[in-house]
């Protein structure tokens, strides 16, 4: 394969990981963890914010970014033709 | 010898999953290393996701989780998203790369990228010692089981278990235990699911357990409760542990989880990268239905336990009145506290304070709670005059119970605690097998053994690695307990830097590696060694910056992220065809044909 187009089909994995992996943090390490004194006086429901994203958001939003993220590099492989 | 409904239907269903096990392993056998290791590579996406999540969920992740999180409110969440996040690191991280690079185990990635025999070895070891501590633990988790619900001698149900799990793994292999955990995905979640509608119902007039705990007014009402018997606000954050702590458990735990072999080899499984992405998708999601229940029927079940045994009655306007019944009449009332004494999981003390009936408060109500029935006031923190003690199993394994379902559901809920802990020891037996009869016999020891030779090696090993995790569930040594900080801080401080690193660094050398896996290693080994059985007090001495061995490895991690960087980048390059490994694993197509060809 074209060392070029290797790197550049590279480069993009690794921008679509940054970006979901920024997502998989705020909403564990900083909504769930970091503010989630802050975030407790607003509710979801009948459960403070951050609680609520420390013991199930969170956990939703996980499967939701492998899915997606499947569906996203799909589209990657077949744009760089290294699709199986 | 008379049995119980209850126990009739524990044994029919008992026997016939195991029965269901033994056909699949048997339809199941393998001829060749390749079906032996990694399945023949041809499982699809959605059913290796079931297999990962049965073999990802133990015997404590069903029996003994949501009792945890009931105890610690809000700080049960480490268990949650540590538990559940590490799948996203995996499906973007790792799984997809090592499923191109195609071969049977993670020493084998580690060895053929850091082109040592040194790592190799280290990176097997490290795999059989994390493997064993863990293993142990499901192996006396089925005994447990086996006597709770059918009251045999744990040892004899450890024996059962042993010989279950050595049928289908010896002759299926890889292939034999990746079907027989579909099938045990099944079972346990049915067995999680079922009372676990049926009580959100009960309590909330809601059937969907994650919607009544969401949007019910219960969590609040257990808050009330919990305080006016003296506990915390429920969902109060950082009650037992600093942010700080709580923090790096979840990140231990979350990358720990990505690093852990048994869960890695699974991705190995697949025909495609693409199916492996997916397949980390469809595990979480079959995890996510356990892990999104279980703080629900902690909120459900505390809330029951604690109104039941308190005397406590809610009000029109949301407080509580509190009477306190006497014990003899709560036995009465409720067979199931009878039921649950008896081996010692629930205790109700005499009134000592003299109210007339059973307090609940916090604090230990006991000196011994296994032996002793005499309330200690002032005991450990007990200045409330609490009398009864709560074992975090009981919150699981009462439930069907306290909410009147037929002895069937509570004999399903027997046959879900088995299948947790029965998948979860098989695929950490296949790694210590693979460990021993792959990474060691064949690629250190005897390079030159034919395939018919490596295959019965695989097999007499797994047979033996049954055999000694048996013995260790017989007469568990004292590190078994720790399992927890031992197996998630090794992955994470040991192979999870070596695996990234491996891929996402090309710079990265075999001295990078072996430097930064050991610091790795014996910085947290030493920690956790000096905190649990060295009695050194790493809390009063690091006070503010005070992390528990739970939550170490994530600076054993980091240590050795920076070790192997900056080791890598001050010795020479790796050779040539090492750094074309590294653009190969990168690229998706032809995940299929590196297989086949080896």
């Amino acid at each position: 394969m074209d060392p070029e187009k290797a790197k550049a089909y590279w480069n993009k994995n690794i921008t679509v990981i940054s970006v979901f992996l920024g997502i998989w943090a705020l909403v564990s390490y900083v909504f769930g963890i970091l503010l989630v004194e802050p975030l407790s006086s607003f509710n979801i429901g009948s459960l403070p914010v951050g609680f609520w994203f420390a013991q199930q958001g969170s956990i939703y939003v996980f499967v939701v970014l492998i899915f997606v993220y499947a569906k996203v590099m799909d589209g990657v492989d077949k744009e760089f033709d290294v699709q199986e | 010898m008379n049995f119980s409904e209850t126990e009739i239907w524990t044994f029919v269903l008992v026997i016939i999953s195991f029965g269901i096990y033994i056909y699949i392993g048997y339809m199941n056998r393998v001829r060749d290393t390749r079906g032996f290791y990694v399945a023949g590579q041809g499982v699809p996406a959605i059913a290796n996701g079931a297999a990962t999540a049965a073999d990802w969920m133990s015997a404590a992740s069903f029996i003994s989780m949501a009792g945890l999180i009931s105890t610690m409110g809000y700080d049960g969440a480490v268990y949650l998203m540590g538990w559940t996040g590490g799948y996203v690191l995996l499906a973007m991280l790792l799984a997809p790369y090592l499923r191109k690079f195609g071969k049977y185990t993670v020493p084998d990635f580690i060895g053929d990228r850091y082109y040592s025999k040194t790592a190799r070895t280290v990176a097997a070891i490290a795999a059989i010692f994390v493997s064993f501590t863990y293993v142990a633990g499901q192996m006396r988790g089925v005994g447990i089981v086996f006597s709770r619900f059918v009251g045999i001698p744990i040892e004899w149900g450890v024996i059962i278990g042993m010989a279950i799990v050595a049928f289908f793994s010896v002759i299926g292999g890889m292939k034999g235990i990746t079907w027989t955990q579909v099938a045990q995905y099944g079972v346990l979640i049915l067995a999680y699911l079922i009372p676990s509608i049926a009580i959100a119902m009960i309590l909330t007039g809601i059937p969907i357990p994650q919607m009544a705990f969401t949007f019910s007014d219960i969590t609040q009402r257990l808050g009330t409760l919990q305080m006016d018997l003296g506990f915390k606000e429920y969902v109060q954050p950082f009650q037992g542990r600093s942010q700080l702590d709580i923090l790096f458990i979840t990140i231990a735990l979350m990358v720990g989880t990505a690093g852990l072999p048994h869960v890695i080899v699974r991705f190995y499984t697949v025909p495609t990268v693409r199916s492996a992405r997916y397949s980390a998708g469809w595990a979480l999601l079959f995890i996510a239905l356990l892990y999104t229940t279980a703080p629900a029927i902690a909120v459900f079940a505390r809330y029951n336990l604690l109104t039941t045994l308190s005397g406590a009655e809610i009000q029109p306007d949301g407080s509580f009145t509190i009477n306190p019944v006497p014990a003899d009449e709560l036995r009465a009332e409720h067979p199931w506290i009878t039921k649950w004494e008896t081996p010692g999981l629930l205790r109700l003390g005499e009134d000592l304070n003299g109210d007339g009936g059973v307090t609940v408060a916090p604090g230990n109500a006991f000196a011994d709670k296994a032996k002793g029935d005499q309330v200690v006031p002032g005991e450990k923190g007990n200045e409330k005059g609490n009398e009864v003690y709560i074992d975090a199993d009981i919150i699981v394994l009462s439930t069907p119970e306290v909410a009147n379902l037929p002895p069937m559901i509570i004999g399903l809920v027997a046959a879900g605690g088995l299948a947790a802990a029965l998948s979860t020891a098989s695929g950490l037996l296949l790694v210590i097998s693979s460990s021993i009869s792959h990474d060691i016999y064949y690629r250190l020891i005897n390079p030159k053994a034919d395939e018919k030779r490596r295959l019965l090696v695989g097999r007499v090993m797994i047979l033996i690695a049954v055999i000694i995790a048996g013995i260790f569930g017989i007469f568990p040594p004292a590190f078994v307990g720790e399992v927890v900080a031992f197996a998630f801080g090794l992955a994470a401080a040991s192979f999870f830097p070596a695996i990234i690193l491996g891929i996402f660094d090309k710079r990265s050398n075999n001295y990078g590696a072996i430097a930064g896996i050991l610091i790795g290693l014996i910085f947290t080994i030493t920690y956790i060694v000096l905190e649990r059985f060295g009695g050194v007090d790493f809390k009063t001495m690091l006070g503010p910056v005070y992390v528990s061995s739970l939550g170490i490895g994530t600076v054993g991690s980091i240590l050795n992220f920076a070790v192997m960087f900056i080791v890598s980048r001050s010795t020479a390059a790796p050779p040539q065809e090492i750094q074309d490994l590294v653009e190969s694993v990168r690229i998706p197509r032809g995940a299929g044909e590196a297989s086949a060809a080896h």
